[in-house]
Formats: structure tokens, C-alpha cells, sequence
């Protein structure tokens, strides 16, 4: 059976410490856009610009951090993306996945216990994508694909307390 | 992505698997993307503005910290009301998205909003304060649990238009 890339109810012990962890309350945004602003969030936060580089450094290699960077706003950039599930028999749920992912339009896939039992996010800077990217998974698969495209977006903001 | 300008583009493409961990990060995109620091800090900034980026910062591996168990909130609201169930669920601090989608054959709710916890208890914990406080524990709702991550990759742009 293919390894899943990550098991998302499984820990994974990354350690950190108090002022990792004040990093990490005080820096998921408003980071400043300025010449030095390492030297600007560490006079905020009490520390040195070389404490804050060389921790940022290290949560990043330890995986505490998927990256220091922006994240970017999809609608705002044109494209289209969608939400969509599918309801794939467990004998094939290894077989489909593959397609699914293996298309580059699939920027998330997750599996979820329900009847439903397949979460895919399909985004692509060109809108016609969605629709050909359903259609060549409901050809391949033999299954349907219910569409479930943003009616309405009333607040996305993923920021976690630590 | 035709909203995008060459020079914005490009400055993205250049950070978007994260900003240099250098003392003066926007000279170096700079040199990499043959811009001035101050033309880079210009674009970042009219790009945080018109709501390109949304943010900029720390990016945490929730899983890796912890925050392993993802449930998806669904409800099924009388559409008269959709609008103001997501907004009064969208606000409250323990969801992290909330949308309103169509129903489909098979699927008959039209409100989500992802809970992201350290257990699935707590998932369900909080799922079933935030109904009871709303007043929506009359609409028929469950929680759908991820039980595997099977692919992710962030909103990425493409070096070249």
C-alpha cells in the first residue's frame, strides 16, 4: 500500500521551546516590509536579529515551520479552484488517489471518514481547468464527482495559537 | 493568473517557497530578480495592499506541532439563514475557514467550517459548544475527520505569464 505523505492524526514530536514559541504567536503575519525587519520584529519581541534569524532558521529545518513566507491569496490572483468529493470503494482507494494527485490541478486531496470519503481541492490559473480536470477524473475513475465550488467565503484565516 | 504583473510575478515566484532568512531579505530577492530593494519592497507592499498576499510571517507545520486532528463542519441550514450561520460561525476564533457551498445529490449541506484541534475529541468538543452556543444544534450537522493527508501544495504562480 503507497505510504500516505504525512499521517495527520499521528504526532510527530517537533520540541520547541518558550521563545520559539513567541516567535511563532508573533510572527504569522504583519511581518514588516522594510530594510532590516528581522532587526524590527526582535526589538518588538526582546530578542537579537540574530536570535530571530538563526530560530526561524532552525524551526524551518526542524519542520516547525513549512516555510517563512507569504501566503497568497487565490481569488485575488484570477484563476478558479473548487472543492470536491467522491465517493471511491475502498478496494480502489489507492488506484484513485494516484490519478487524483498525479493531476497538477489538485493543489489538496484528503481522505475523510464518510461515505463521501474523498476531499480534493482542484486550482488553476486558467478556469477552464476545473471543468476538464472533473471530467477527465469522472472518465478515468468511472465515478461521479460532486462539485462544491465557494458560494459564499465568510472568514479564512488559518493561525494557530502554540 | 492574468492579474499579475511581470515584475509582481516574478518577485512571487522568487519568495514563494519563503522569504531569505537573511538580514536584508528584500536586497536579495532583489538580486535575484535583477530589481532594486526598493522596487521589490514596493510590489510586496501594493501586493499585501490589493490582498495578493495575504499575509506574510511564520507558515507552521500544524501537524508537526501538534495540532494533528482536522475535522470538517458541515451543516445543513434552511438557505434564508445560510448567510448569517456562516458569519456567526465564521467569527467565532475555533474556526479557521467557513464557506457556503451547494448542496449536491447526495450532499445536503450548504455550510462548512474547519476545526483544527490537537485531538478529535477536542474537534468534537468544540463543534458541539459552538451549536449549542449559536443555537444551531437544531440544524442536522456532522464532522468530517481528514484520516489521511494525501497530497498539498500551497497556492503557487508560475515563474513565467
Amino acid at each position: 500500500m503507497p505510504r500516505a505523505e504525512r499521517q495527520p492524526d499521528s504526532p510527530s514530536g517537533v520540541q520547541i521551546d518558550d521563545t520559539d514559541r513567541l516567535l511563532l504567536n508573533n510572527l504569522q503575519g504583519d511581518f514588516p516590509v522594510t530594510h532590516r525587519p528581522y532587526a524590527d520584529v526582535a526589538g518588538r519581541l526582546g530578542l537579537t536579529e540574530d536570535e530571530v534569524l538563526r530560530r526561524l532558521r532552525r524551526l524551518v529545518e526542524t519542520g516547525a515551520l513549512s516555510r517563512f513566507g507569504t501566503i497568497l491569496n487565490a481569488p485575488q490572483l484570477g484563476g478558479e479552484r473548487t472543492l470536491a468529493a467522491m465517493r471511491v470503494p475502498a478496494d480502489r482507494f489507492e488506484e484513485v488517489a494516484a490519478f487524483v494527485n498525479g493531476l497538477d490541478a489538485i493543489s489538496h486531496n484528503y481522505e475523510r471518514a464518510h461515505d463521501f470519503n474523498m476531499w480534493f481541492v482542484i486550482s488553476s490559473e486558467d478556469e477552464a481547468d476545473i471543468a476538464r480536470t472533473i471530467a477527465a477524473i469522472e472518465r478515468e475513475t468511472g465515478l461521479a464527482v460532486i462539485n462544491l465550488p465557494t458560494v459564499e467565503e465568510y472568514f479564512v484565516d488559518l493561525r494557530f495559537r502554540f | 493568473m492574468g492579474a499579475l504583473s511581470d515584475d509582481e510575478r516574478a518577485v512571487l515566484a522568487a519568495i514563494q517557497d519563503g522569504l531569505p532568512l537573511e538580514p536584508e531579505p528584500y536586497r536579495v530577492v532583489g538580486e535575484r530578480t535583477g530589481m532594486s530593494e526598493a522596487r521589490v519592497m514596493e510590489l510586496i507592499t501594493s501586493m499585501l495592499a490589493e490582498g495578493k498576499i495575504k499575509r506574510i510571517g511564520a507558515v507552521p507545520d500544524h501537524y508537526a506541532l501538534g495540532i494533528t486532528a482536522n475535522g470538517m463542519s458541515v451543516w445543513d441550514v434552511p438557505d434564508e439563514v445560510a448567510g448569517e450561520v456562516g458569519r456567526r460561525l465564521g467569527a467565532r476564533e475555533e474556526i479557521t475557514h467557513c464557506y457556503k457551498r451547494p448542496r449536491q445529490p447526495g450532499w445536503p449541506y450548504n455550510i462548512f467550517g474547519m476545526v483544527h484541534a490537537r485531538s478529535r475529541d477536542e474537534v468534537v468538543a468544540t463543534v458541539e459548544r459552538i451549536a449549542r452556543e449559536l443555537g444551531l444544534a437544531q440544524y442536522p450537522h456532522d464532522v468530517l475527520f481528514s484520516t489521511r493527508l494525501l497530497k498539498k501544495r500551497g497556492t503557487r504562480v508560475r515563474a513565467q505569464p
